[in-house]
């Protein structure tokens, strides 16, 4: 393909469809705007559906948040936003060519992904021995709502929660799998020098994605886990 | 019209089908256009699949009496057409393969934004597609293509997590060609290619993306609670365990009812270019139909509950959602009486795409009409899942969309494959598929008023002879729908070479080559020219007398 | 019965007139627009076909125009919505004093009981000129009930009641479709509505009864041992249920509610969901002990324990979200 050869000369990175660096920087951007609002409306549904339930099982739902325990979703909430940190150091790193400092900061980005996930993954291991998982094994008996001592919460309204608790942060563990793979990637592709002052989209767009994913948690985290504490 | 022959070369120039061969050049093509036509041969597959139990269904109820098929069968035959067309046929028919090839062409860019996601679009489409199938093929699913439950979820006993994956797929397809779309209208333009010039093909694909982006994440999720729910009984859904089947189909419709505009957007967005063309004039009232588009996008997301007006939503809901149907339908309207009007003091044409756009306001405009009864809430309550229905939406999106869909692929035939398909043949194919389309699905209405519910394999016996005519109509149609693919793919090997502008149309898809060379345009195009400049071209008429076509 | 070839629905309830009426203004309205439509495309088509010679001329479009053509079609829009809305209001409101018949619908048939006690089974008998109100629930899937003669169609939903009323004027037999895809014998879920003389029909009423529903539900509420809480002095633990039907009632958390047939459902099968004010949760669920059936027989006793009984205290059709049933592990299948 003589064209794109002829692009490429001058800029290895400049795809043959582009014009200028330019026009493939504002693509990307937009390209990830737009793939972050279809996410928006994918946990959306959930959202919705959390809503409706919220409103119908008030008492059943509070008691089903109450046995989560807050302490590792607080500590899983602070080890994003520490992610955010590094993932933003990364970019800043990208856009300035300290490559030390950008390796460093996306493998410090990797560990406190994982450790998300580590500490997500005990919070599941205690739900299957409390029986918390829906399903055919699923008990709930004789929990009182909060606030209300002399009633019993109903098992199939915080089955429901447990269903939507599982599946939300089911689905955003997933999305953390995803930007884990992303930023190995980019961690080689940093490794090998690819990003300079010049060329550092795809570190700017992973980041975008990162911080939409710690955005996720951000509203998750209150409306799982804090919905019935009072000081 | 006359055909220009100027421009044909003798020995044939490097173009995208010429340049490589072999099977590995188009799995692995980033070219758009390749990437067309690959969907176009597999949408074409579907269709036809998707055709063969819609005519199974029409012979089984040729009958009043159950006797071609077992109920099971039957409903798993209306289930998988209706899941087959929707999702495999109709939504990506015009965006993934007139849109994918003609996008970039009209805006002057060299490919889509993203080339490589564009094919794995194609792929998603290909694994959902798979899946569908091996469901097909081992046993089906039951459960309509709208998968109720608690039905779907607690009391079928068919494949219907394997169905809705499927779709899951298949709709991460739609999302990412919608969002290739939408980039590379927003970003790569030629130089020139303002807002105000876009054709309203694009701006109709513009609108249409904006829908695929934002409704299809939530059926997405709708299905995988679906597949939870039925897999794991979480009780999301289940009312026997707290959960409201109603949220089910507040989530499906508010993506199923914009889908319909997924499919009849990009279709208004090839009778406008037609329209423009064959009446040698500018569209009228350019701006107001760009916009049109935009509003059906949008208003098109505020109605979904009118599916379910006797479904048990509040009286109070049904009252707002019947109003805001009212106001989704101005727009429609404003669309049609502007193609109406575009025709006032032209030069018409009655070329093979033109009698396609005609037959497309004929029907389109019954459709339309017909939604009006739908969305009035009294009417409503007694035609709602009767026949009525089937031919209404059938009205806007077989008679609707397919027709714009084949008016677009002759129109753009030449364009695609570089060469003439029979013109004869493309009118006499319209006329078939006009009447029998009208033959089938007319009945409908009045089997629906009278009563006839859908999804019915057996039916009390005065329901008959109306069913008769339907099943009649479409084996004409089913005519009708062979006979292009027949002389289309005749054209490919036997066809005359199409010249670069055979319909001395505006818009820069017809300023470089037919069939157009890899990146499109040999030099970089510069835009000075307002759309539709049909007043500047007729003053440089082609030679009258070639006689390409015809 | 029927013709072989009807063109239109036996208009045989109050409602089919309204309907129709409505129905065939829109043929009209939408019979003029494609009329225009396709004189106009016909028109221009032929008028302004292409002669050499003679070029197109470049007009770019007319706001008056636009507006003419988006603002007089929204002007018949709303009449259309205004015209369709008040059909609706009357579909979904039932008479006060209707006669009350409970349906039950599962795959694939129709339970019918009378308020009087009589059951029925894929068929309705009802009297000429009388308003019949229909509760409707099912046991299983969605099913939808549609009277075409009637014109009136109501989804039937699992978990909840539905309400759907007609007031028949032509005696005959009319179909009872099943509208709602429910699966296998979907198109065999098909019943009749008998439709008789007042003098016939009370024959007919003589004959098979058990006695009123309110009467078996009485039994039901002593056998499951209702009346030692809900005393009809107001002492026991329970509330009284004596004049309750239709009321607007307090709750425990501060809400209101009406206490509709949705609501005594709901309170038999989800007794904590909603308590009256001044009373502990302190009622076991009946979820999988009492029968739809049965169930119907409670809610039709305690409201014959309204005198005034307001017999739309549910508009039709209207449920209150999300739908509340609560079951017990055991139960789940």
């Amino acid at each position: 393909m003589p064209d794109s050869q002829l692009t490429a000369a001058h800029n290895p990175a400049l795809l043959h469809h582009f014009a200028e660096p330019q026009q493939q920087r504002d693509a990307a951007s937009l390209g990830t705007w737009v793939f972050l609002g279809t996410e928006i409306m994918f946990f959306g549904g959930l959202f919705c559906t959390y809503l409706v339930y919220r409103r119908g099982y008030f008492g059943d739902w509070g008691a089903a948040s109450k046995t989560l325990d807050v302490t590792l979703g607080a500590t899983n909430t602070a080890v994003l936003i520490c992610s955010s940190l590094t993932v933003v150091l990364a970019v800043w790193a990208a856009q300035t060519g300290r490559r030390r400092l950008l390796i460093g900061n996306l493998l410090a980005t990797l560990v406190l992904g994982t450790a998300f996930l580590g500490i997500k993954g005990i919070e599941y291991k205690e739900k299957f021995e409390k029986h918390h998982v829906p399903g055919a094994s699923f008990q709930f008996n004789n929990v009182r709502i909060p606030g209300h001592p002399d009633q019993y919460a109903n098992p199939s309204h915080a089955e429901i929660f447990f269903a939507l608790y599982f599946v939300m942060t089911g689905l955003h563990a997933l999305h953390m799998i995803v930007g884990i793979g992303i930023f190995i990637w980019l961690t080689v592709m940093a490794w090998k020098g690819r990003f300079t002052p010049e060329y550092n989209t795809p570190v700017e767009m992973g980041g975008l994605y990162w911080h939409f994913v710690d955005i996720i948690w951000i509203y998750l985290f209150p409306l799982l886990y804090l919905i019935d504490r009072h000081p | 019209m006359s055909m220009a022959t100027a421009s044909i070369p003798t020995v044939e120039r490097e173009n995208y089908l010429n340049k490589h061969y072999g099977v590995g050049s188009w799995l692995f093509t980033t070219d758009h256009k390749r990437i067309a036509l690959l969907y176009l041969l597999s949408i074409t597959f579907f269709f036809f699949i998707g055709g063969f139990f819609a005519l199974l269904i029409r012979l089984e109820l040729l009958t009043p009496a159950g006797d071609l098929v077992q109920a099971d069968s039957y409903n798993k035959l209306f289930t998988m057409h209706g899941m087959v067309m929707v999702f495999f046929f109709l939504i990506p028919s015009i965006p993934a393969v007139l849109g994918n090839f003609l996008v970039p062409l009209m805006i002057g860019a060299k490919d889509l934004a993203f080339p490589k996601i564009n094919l794995l679009s194609w792929y998603l489409y290909i694994i959902g597609g798979v899946m569908m199938l091996h469901c097909m093929l081992t046993g089906g699913v039951d459960t309509g293509w709208t998968f109720y439950v608690p039905f779907s979820t607690a009391f079928s006993n068919t494949k219907v997590v394997e169905a809705g994956l499927a779709i899951f797929v298949a709709g991460f397809s739609s999302i990412l060609t919608g969002l290739n779309f939408v980039v590379t209208i927003h970003r790569l333009r030629a130089p020139g290619m303002s807002w105000s010039r876009l054709p309203l093909f694009i701006w109709a694909h513009y609108a249409t993306s904006i829908i695929q982006l934002l409704g299809t994440p939530v059926i997405a999720i709708t299905l995988v609670l679906v597949a939870a729910e039925r897999a794991l009984h979480l009780g999301i859904f289940d009312p026997k365990l707290g959960g409201d089947p109603l949220l089910f189909q507040h989530l499906f419709w508010f993506y199923s009812h914009p889908a319909v505009y997924i499919m009849i957007l990009p279709s208004m967005g090839i009778i406008s270019e037609i329209i423009a063309c064959f009446s040698r004039k500018r569209i009228f009232g350019y701006s107001f139909v760009a916009f049109s588009s935009i509003a059906i996008a949008v208003f098109g997301f505020l109605v979904w509950a009118h599916h379910m007006f006797v479904a048990g939503i509040s009286v109070y809901a049904a009252l707002v959602f019947s109003l805001l149907s009212y106001l989704v339908a101005v727009p429609s309207a404003v669309k049609v009486f502007n193609w109406t009007a575009t025709m006032y003091k032209g030069s018409i044409y009655y070329d093979a795409p033109m009698l396609y756009a005609f037959g497309f306001l004929g029907l389109f405009t019954v459709g339309g009409l017909t939604g009006l009864f739908l969305a009035a809430l009294g009417i409503d309550v007694h035609v709602t899942d009767t026949y009525f229905v089937i031919a209404h939406f059938h009205y806007i999106m077989v008679g609707g969309a397919v027709m714009g869909y084949l008016g677009g692929m002759h129109f753009w035939w030449p364009k695609i494959s570089g060469r003439l398909y029979p013109e004869g043949w493309a009118k006499l194919a319209a006329l078939i598929v006009f009447i029998g389309f009208n033959l089938t699905f007319f009945p409908q209405f009045i089997l629906g008023y009278i009563g006839m519910p859908r999804r019915y394999y057996q039916y009390p016996p005065e329901f008959q002879v109306l069913n008769v005519l339907s099943t009649a109509g479409a084996t004409i149609l089913g005519v009708g729908y062979l006979l292009p693919m027949v002389y289309f793919l005749w054209s490919m090997r036997y066809g005359k070479p199409a010249p670069d502008n055979p319909w001395n149309a505006a818009g820069l898809e017809w300023k470089t080559a037919s069939p157009p060379p890899t990146f499109n345009f040999d030099e970089e195009p510069v835009v000075t020219w307002e759309a539709y400049n049909y007043d500047e071209l007729n003053r440089f008429p082609v030679k009258e007398e070639t006689p390409v076509a015809r | 019965m029927f013709d072989n070839f009807p063109l239109w629905p036996q208009r045989a309830s109050t409602m089919a007139g309204n309907v129709d009426a409505l129905y065939i203004f829109l043929l009209m309205v939408s019979g003029l627009m494609t009329l225009l439509i396709s004189v106009c495309v016909v028109f221009f088509a032929a008028k302004f076909r292409h002669r050499p010679g003679v070029q197109a001329e470049p007009i770019e479009g007319s706001t008056p125009l636009e507006l003419t053509w988006s603002i007089i079609p929204m002007g018949v829009f709303l009449v259309i919505f205004s015209w369709g809305a008040v059909v609706f209001f009357q579909e979904r409101t039932p008479p006060r004093d209707a006669t009350e018949v409970y349906v039950v619908a599962k795959q694939w048939m129709w339970k019918l009981e009378h308020a009087e006690g009589q059951r029925e089974i894929n068929e309705l008998h009802v009297p000429v000129g009388r308003d019949v109100k229909m509760i409707m629930t099912s046991q299983d899937a969605i099913h939808s009930f549609y009277v075409p003669a009637f014109r009136i169609k109501q989804d039937v939903l699992p978990g909840r009641y539905t309400v759907a009323w007609f007031r028949a004027t032509k005696p005959g037999t009319y179909h009872l479709f099943c509208a709602e895809y429910c699966g296998t014998q979907h198109s065999g879920m098909i019943g009749s509505v008998v439709v008789m003389e007042p003098a016939q029909y009370e024959v007919w009423m003589s004959g098979g009864s058990t006695g009123p529903l309110s009467a078996s539900g009485e039994k039901v509420f002593a056998e499951l041992g209702c009346a030692t809480c809900h005393r009809p002095d107001g002492q026991g633990r329970g509330p009284n249920l004596q004049g309750l039907f239709g009321k607007t009632v307090q709750l425990e958390d501060g809400r209101t509610v009406t206490a509709d047939e949705n609501y005594i459902r709901e309170s038999i099968l989800d007794p904590g969901a909603k308590v009256l004010k001044g009373f502990k949760p302190v009622m076991p669920t009946f979820q999988g002990i009492v029968s739809e059936e049965q169930l119907n027989a409670l809610v039709a006793y305690v409201k014959s324990l309204s005198s005034t009984r307001p017999g739309n205290a549910m508009a039709a059709g209207s449920t209150s979200p999300p739908a509340k049933a609560s079951a017990q592990r055991s139960q789940v299948q």
